[in-house]
């Protein structure tokens, strides 16, 4: 399984998902209307590292971590 | 070295310590910016919500950069609510030259604002509200639309 987090604003409860890459989770996570947006403007993590390909592999045990825009200071 | 605290950072306190902590390391420049809250909008303050592992991570990766022009890097950040006209945020630069310093506290705190998880709400009759339009999407947001 995949545990997937929803940082900052975006109030998700965390999900465990039987997922292979970031493209599956992209279909699981289109299901819920509410995240459209969100998915739209948001940077993904694997294990805390940022990837930029959808193809990314996914095995049990990681962590995939969406990160909505930001604005520190 | 990267600072979290609860609630407003203690100005004076921390810059004191920077201060100190480098007055024998021979540098010719110490450079530090700090970020206050300021009354706008009618809200009470700001209110932050960090990442800290990519955080942790994005500090480190500027910090041996600063270290390959032999610079030093130190930041403070609040964690929670900050009340109008207290301070957020303290980054500074030390370094042997005032040139690398100058041109590093900029290119930092750019990308900083760009690139580090941490999301900015107001502070509006006890409401946190996330500030969308002030904030950037990470680069390569997206791929999951």
């Amino acid at each position: 399984m995949v545990r997937v987090e929803f940082l900052g604003p975006i109030s998700k409860e965390p999900k465990e998902l039987d997922i292979q890459n970031l493209a599956e989770l992209s279909e699981k996570l289109k299901e819920d209307e509410s995240l459209k947006e969100w998915l739209e403007c948001s940077a993904v993590a694997v294990n805390d590292k940022l990837v930029s390909s959808k193809e990314y592999p996914l095995k049990d045990g990681d962590k995939v971590s969406l990160l909505p825009p930001v604005c520190g200071g | 070295m990267l600072e979290l605290y609860e609630g407003a950072l203690d100005v004076p306190a921390i810059l004191k310590r920077w201060y100190e902590e480098e007055s024998e390391s021979n540098y010719g420049a110490f450079i530090p910016f700090v970020g206050t809250v300021r009354e706008e909008g009618g809200i009470d303050g700001l209110s932050f919500d960090i990442y800290e592992p990519i955080l942790t991570s994005w500090f480190e990766a500027w910090q041996k950069k600063a270290k390959e022009s032999d610079a030093l890097l130190k930041m403070a950040h609040s964690k929670g609510d900050v009340p109008v006209h207290q301070s957020s945020y303290i980054a500074a630069v030390f370094s042997p030259k005032r040139r690398v310093a100058l041109e590093m506290i900029e290119a930092f705190v750019e990308d900083f604002k760009a690139s580090a998880p941490i999301w900015k709400y107001d502070l509006v009759d006890g409401k946190r509200i996330y500030a969308k339009e002030r904030s950037t999407a990470i680069k390569g947001s997206g791929i999951l639309a």
